[in-house]
Order: C-alpha cells, then sequence, then structure tokens
C-alpha cells in the first residue's frame, strides 16, 4: 500500500515539474500544433489513470519519455480503482474529465473477484457505459527484434465491449443455481460491425471476419451474425467472412497470417485479444484503444496488471509507450508521436536492452533510458 | 456389465481391472463422410491387437419420431445403453430447421458431463509448438450451451448461462480423479469470475472444494484470458484444466491447434449412463471414399476408450505403434505433409501392433 502511495505521488509530483518545464516552453512549441483538440495555451489535455499492479510504474515511464521529449501534454492524473477504494477517485469526476478532455492514457484496473458489496459491474464496466465506450480496438502486429514462433503477424481486432457476458447480470434462481444473461442488442451489434468495417476502409484493409459461436446459441450470436452481415452488404468491396469462435482460435495459432480485421462480441473479443497478444510476445508489447463516438481511451491491449511484479521494476512499458504514441498520432502530434515510435524500435531492434518478458535482463527504468537515448 | 460393476465398486484398486479373455461389446457410430473409412482402420487395429471387442456398428441417420422431429434412432440409443461404451466417428450435423444437432442429443441422451480432451505433441510432426502436453476437461451439459435464449423485443436478445453446483462439482471432482488416475500433478481452474462474480465465481467455488479432497494433486486458478495468453507463449506450464462449457470449447481447440489440428487429438465424453469416445474433426466430405484420411484422432480415442475400459496393455501397444509410426514419418497421410494413402498408414500401425503384441 506504502508502495502504491509512493508511486501515486510520484505521478502526481512529475506532472508538476513538467507542467513547470513547459510552462517555460509553451512559446516555442505552440507553433507546431494544429488541431481542434489543441488547448489555447498550446498544449493538448489529457487524462491519466495509471491503474493497478505495474499501472503506475509504466505511467512514470512515459512521462520520462515525454517529458525527455518535450511533448506538449498535459496529463490530468486520477487513480482509479476498485481494488483500493478508499484511494480511488470517484468515478463519475473520472469519467468528466475523459469526457472534457476527449483523451485518455490508462493502465489496468484490476477486478476481483468478489466484492464486498455484493456489487456485480466492475468498475471498468462502469467506466465503459458511463462514457459509451463501445469499440476497443486492439492492433496485433510483429515488433521489430522482437523473436516470437509466429512471425509478420499483422491483424486488427475489434471488441464490442458494452453489451454481451459483461452484462453484469446474474442472478441464483435457487440455491446451487446461477443464471448469467447474455444481453445482444442489434443497434449496438451493428455500430460495431459498421466501426469494424469503416475501420477496414479507412485503413486500407481488405478483409472482415466475424467470430461467432451461433451454432449454439442461435438467437443471440445469431443476432450478432446477422447484423455483420447486413452491415457487410453495404461495404461490397470489402470481403467479408465468418467464423466460429473456437475454430478462430485454432486457426489464430496456427495460421494467424490469414486475419485481416475481425470483429467479434465482447467475451470472444477477450479472448483473441489476449490469444493474439500471445502470439507477438505477450502483454507487455500490444497497444489497444477503445472508442466511444466522443472520446479514446489508450490502454494496453492484453489487460492484465502484472500485480507479482509490483515494485521489482521488471514490467515492460513497450504496450504503454505505444499506447502513448498513439494517443499523440490521435491527437495530431504526429512528429513527436513518429519520434517516440522510432525510439521504441530502435531500442527493440537494438535488442541490448530488453525487459525479462522479451529475454532480457534490463529494468523498467534502463529500458525507459534507453528509449529516452534513442530520441532523435 | 459385470466388469462395469466390478470396476465401479472397487475403483480404488486400479490394477485389479478384467484382464480375462471375455469379450466386451461396443457400440461403433462410424459417421459420416471419412467415417466409414476412419472406422473400419480402426478395426482392422484392434483385430492386429487382438483386443477382446466385438463391435456392434449402429447407424444414427436421423429419423423421423413420432413427435414429428427428427432425432436419433431408437435402436442406437438402445445399443449404447446395453454397451455403456461407444466410439463415434464424425457426424453431418444437418442444416435447417427441425433438425437436432445429433451431437447434441447424443450429450443429453447418455448425460455425457465431461469432455476429456488430451492434446499432446507428436513427435514426428512439427509444429511451432513441441512442449505441448495438456488436457483440457470441459462441462459438457449446461453453461452457455443451456439452449435458453429468447428476443424480449425486437432486437434485444437475452442469452442464459446457466451454472448449477451439482454440475459444477460433478466435473470439478471429475478432473481431480483423472488427474490422479493418470499420473498428473495439477489442475488448474479457468475461469472468468471476475466479470461473471456469481456464476463463474459458483463453478470455481466448486472446483476449491473438490481440491480439498484430493490434497495430493496441486490446483491453481487462473482467467481464461491469462490462461489463453500463457498457452500460446509456454504451453508447458499447464497440466489438467478444467472448465465451464464454452470456455472448454474453445481453449480444446485452440490446444488442438498448437498441437496440429482436430485430426491428431482424441476426445472422450464421460457420462453417467455410459462414455462416448469420439473424433471431433469433421466429415471432410471433399477426401470421403478416396482412402485419403487421417485416422488417428478416431483411433486416439478407441486407445482413450481401451484405458477408460481398463484394457491398458492394449491400450499401451496400440498407442505406441501410431506413435512410431507418426515418428517414423514414412507412412502419413495427405494432412500430415506424407503422401501414404490411410490403408497403408493402418497397415504399417497393424505391422508394428503384431509385433509388440506377440
Amino acid at each position: 500500500m506504502a508502495l502504491l502511495t509512493r508511486n501515486i505521488c510520484k505521478v502526481f509530483s512529475q506532472v508538476i515539474i513538467k507542467y513547470n518545464l513547459q510552462t517555460a516552453q509553451i512559446g516555442a512549441v505552440r507553433s507546431l500544433h494544429v488541431g481542434t483538440t489543441v488547448e489555447q495555451e498550446g498544449k493538448v489535455k489529457c487524462t491519466l489513470i495509471p491503474g493497478d499492479g505495474v499501472g503506475p510504474e509504466l505511467v512514470v515511464s512515459v512521462q520520462n519519455v515525454f517529458k525527455a521529449a518535450n511533448v506538449p501534454v498535459d496529463f490530468e492524473p486520477y487513480f482509479l480503482s476498485e481494488v483500493n477504494p478508499t484511494l480511488s477517485a470517484p468515478l463519475e469526476q473520472v469519467s468528466n474529465s475523459i469526457a472534457r478532455n476527449r483523451v485518455c492514457l490508462k493502465g489496468i484496473l484490476a477486478t476481483p473477484d468478489h466484492s464486498s458489496t455484493g456489487e456485480l459491474q466492475t468498475l471498468n464496466m462502469k467506466l465503459r457505459k458511463s462514457l459509451d465506450l463501445y469499440s476497443n480496438v486492439v492492433h496485433v502486429k510483429s515488433l521489430p527484434g522482437v523473436t516470437c514462433r509466429h512471425k509478420n503477424v499483422d491483424c486488427v481486432i475489434i471488441r464490442e465491449q458494452t453489451e454481451g457476458e459483461y452484462s453484469a447480470l446474474e442472478h441464483e434462481s435457487v440455491k446451487g443455481v446461477v443464471e448469467c444473461l447474455k444481453i445482444v442488442t442489434a443497434t449496438k451489434s451493428q455500430r460495431i460491425a459498421k466501426f469494424a468495417f469503416d475501420y477496414a476502409v479507412k485503413h486500407n484493409r481488405k478483409k472482415v471476419t466475424c467470430v461467432h459461436k451461433a451454432n449454439i446459441m442461435k438467437l443471440g450470436d445469431g443476432l450478432f451474425l446477422k447484423s455483420c452481415q447486413e452491415i457487410a452488404k453495404m461495404y461490397p468491396r470489402i470481403t467479408f467472412e465468418t467464423m466460429i469462435v473456437d475454430n478462430c482460435t485454432m486457426q489464430m495459432v496456427s495460421n494467424p497470417h490469414q486475419f485481416d480485421v475481425m470483429v467479434l462480441p465482447n467475451l470472444y473479443g477477450n479472448i483473441l485479444d489476449n490469444l493474439a497478444s500471445g502470439l507477438v510476445g505477450g502483454a507487455g508489447v500490444v497497444a489497444g484503444a477503445s472508442y466511444s463516438p466522443e472520446c479514446v481511451v489508450f490502454e494496453p491491449g492484453a489487460r492484465h496488471t502484472y500485480s507479482e511484479a509490483v515494485g521489482k521494476n521488471v514490467a515492460n512499458p513497450t504496450a504503454m509507450l505505444l499506447c502513448a504514441v498513439k494517443l499523440l498520432h490521435h491527437v495530431n502530434l504526429k512528429r513527436y508521436s513518429e519520434q517516440i515510435r522510432d525510439a521504441l524500435n530502435r531500442v527493440l531492434n537494438d535488442g541490448k536492452v530488453l525487459t525479462k518478458d522479451l529475454g532480457g535482463q534490463s529494468s523498467t527504468t534502463e529500458f525507459t533510458t534507453a528509449v529516452i537515448h534513442c530520441l532523435r | 456389465m459385470a466388469a462395469q460393476w466390478i470396476r465401479n465398486a472397487v475403483p480404488k484398486i486400479g490394477c485389479v481391472r478384467f484382464y480375462s479373455s471375455k469379450v466386451h461389446k461396443c457400440t461403433l457410430i462410424p459417421g459420416d463422410g471419412i467415417g466409414p473409412e476412419i472406422s473400419s482402420a480402426v478395426q482392422k487395429i484392434f483385430d492386429a491387437a487382438k483386443v477382446p471387442i466385438e463391435w456392434e456398428s449402429v447407424d444414427v441417420t436421423p429419423v423421423k419420431g413420432p413427435d414429428g422431429k427428427f432425432g436419433i434412432p431408437q435402436a442406437a440409443i438402445d445399443s449404447v445403453n446395453r454397451n455403456k461404451i461407444g466410439l463415434k466417428g464424425p457426424l453431418m450435423t444437418p442444416i435447417g430447421k427441425g433438425h437436432r444437432s445429433l451431437n447434441l442429443a447424443l450429450r443429453k441422451e447418455f448425460n455425457l458431463y465431461a469432455n476429456v480432451r488430451p492434446c499432446r505433441s507428436l513427435e514426428g510432426y512439427k509444429t511451432l509448438y513441441d512442449n505441448v502436453d495438456v488436457v483440457t476437461i470441459r462441462e459438457n451439459t449446461e453453461g452457455e450451451y443451456s439452449g435458453i435464449e429468447h428476443e424480449i423485443v425486437e432486437g434485444v436478445v437475452q442469452s442464459i448461462k446457466l451454472i448449477t453446483e451439482e454440475a459444477s462439482s460433478r466435473v470439478a471432482e471429475f478432473a481431480f480423479q483423472y488427474a490422479q488416475d493418470n499420473n498428473r500433478k495439477k489442475v488448474t481452474a479457468v475461469h472468468k469470475a471476475n466479470i461473471m462474480r456469481m456464476s463463474d465465481g459458483l463453478f470455481l467455488r466448486c472446483c476449491r472444494e473438490a481440491a480439498q479432497k484430493f490434497p495430493s494433486i496441486k490446483f491453481e486458478e487462473r482467467y481464461l484470458d491469462t490462461v489463453c495468453l500463457n498457452m500460446v507463449q509456454d504451453p508447458s506450464q499447464y497440466d489438467v484444466l478444467v472448465m465451464p462449457n464454452l470456455y472448454g470449447d474453445i481453449l480444446s481447440d485452440m490446444c488442438a491447434g498448437l498441437v496440429g489440428g482436430l485430426g491428431l487429438t482424441p476426445s472422450g465424453n464421460i457420462g453417467l449412463n455410459g462414455a462416448l469416445f469420439e473424433s471431433v474433426h469433421g466429415t471432410a466430405p471433399d477426401i470421403a471414399g478416396q482412402d485419403k484420411a487421417n485416422p488417428t484422432a478416431l483411433l486416439l480415442s478407441a486407445v482413450m476408450m481401451l484405458k477408460y475400459m481398463g484394457l491398458n496393455e492394449q491400450a499401451r501397444i496400440i498407442e505406441n505403434s501410431a506413435y512410431e509410426t507418426i515418428k517414423e514419418g514414412k507412412h502419413l497421410t495427405g494432412d500430415l505433409g506424407g503422401s501414404a494413402k490411410c490403408s497403408e498408414y493402418t497397415n504399417e500401425i497393424c505391422k508394428k501392433v503384431s509385433t509388440l503384441a506377440k
């Protein structure tokens, strides 16, 4: 707990230091910015949720890199946590901040198996629902310098994340018999399908695969499948495929190259996100983003708090840095975005300074320092 | 029947299983597509090994029942009920309304509550993963596959996942018993109780309770997503996995993918009224009747069946012969990158079996 508090203090104090540093540079940086998301004084405001587990350590890493690159982003940090309710900021305050800033960098929130108050919804679900973060996009791409069994993996996993199995509607009808409802609606299924096809068009992708289990859940997943098929008709230039989820996982581990853009209901998305992340190097190297019609939350693609490594300085900040890179790209600070991505790629390619998950021996701080040294 | 009773009555004394020359009757459902060819391959190998089994071949082509619905013919049901044990090839599920999935029907009919799928890397068939040795045990009667669904208003569907204490405890205890009987060290309960706190929470609680009855087996709990992530990075850290229906479906296929696909992995369904062993691959209508199919999955399923019946010696001989043939790599079928016919592969195994069985 003390450690956690210390980390949070660190995050806060660094933001203040950075703020002081950057106020001096406002004049210099202002001319670089274009776009609507930029605040008047030349800085982009961004909500920051360090999350649980190693989150705060990784956020420090991102902040150090931002500081070194003089990135004109002003973080608004909130500590949000379900496992540490006393330290957590109220959800409403956090979601208001995100709604106002329209961008957020978020670590992973731990979700315990039990809730002392019998609450069925997790904090993550509440946050997603309150902001309507309906679409989670994880671009799984093999990184340079990271050796894995599978080479050249490149697929985009788009997951609906406001309904389905994560509806938190459960009840015990009689003792020992529990019903858990999975809700699928046509509106939300069509919305995510449309999102997936739009994504494919925008990013020059050729194929969208709808993953389902409609052979068993004929109505629920059937509705999802039907919605995807309807939307697919509007995009004749994008190939549309369907695949049953169990076959999909099997195909993913044996031949991941056949996939391009995939669109999935909530739980299957969670499974495939993790599976695909495992193929390219694990939870520490894959970035993701959750979109609502209004705002974007950037968070690692495979959601693991890695709580056993807290304070050991061994976590891999790559995923978080890639999230930050995506964030900078999104707020139109492309120069900084490319600068940090190049530095990161250089470090990974050199392979001298790697964290343990990638077979190296270096610590989080050493990795971060290496990235900073490679900034050009 | 008597042997079955004896085995049930003295479950702890594993070695006193029947080695007598008594002939066991066993129902065979050859299935569709490549089913008949691979079934006869298995029969041939069993003959070579002089397994004391008499096959009772039945047809499960759906017939129209008195209620107007298509279903399994009564003769087939009677056969499995009488023999309590069956081997089944791939079945085609007819697409269209009015047909119940035959697989599902068989599952319901015999109360097959646990699906066991061992996945092992095979020497001689190279995949990206060479250290896989996991067994997935899947609850097979409820969960997401309860089939309770309805459309509340237009465009809003509610599917119910049903988890009961009875079924969860049953499969959890089976998993630990299986681990103990097969010299396995660890059972991992795979769940998503952080999201589905009551339903998966109940499943998890049942696993914990079962774990206490088997103190010699290590027990751990893992989230489904964590297992997926770790499985593709380092499959050797898992041993026996026990989980609810849907997760089992997904993970068992994924593990099969790690070792080379469904053509190589056996499957057994253990139930209250009997046990049914099957190959889970498709009917492959494109190569049906051309002597090209790979009978390995069905053969290994049959080996699982022999072990279940206590015919361990024959099981060992057949299993080793099959592994040896694949390892040599001279007589592989097309799906494994070879050019041998199904019959050539079968003959090679038979040859090895007869040498070993002497």
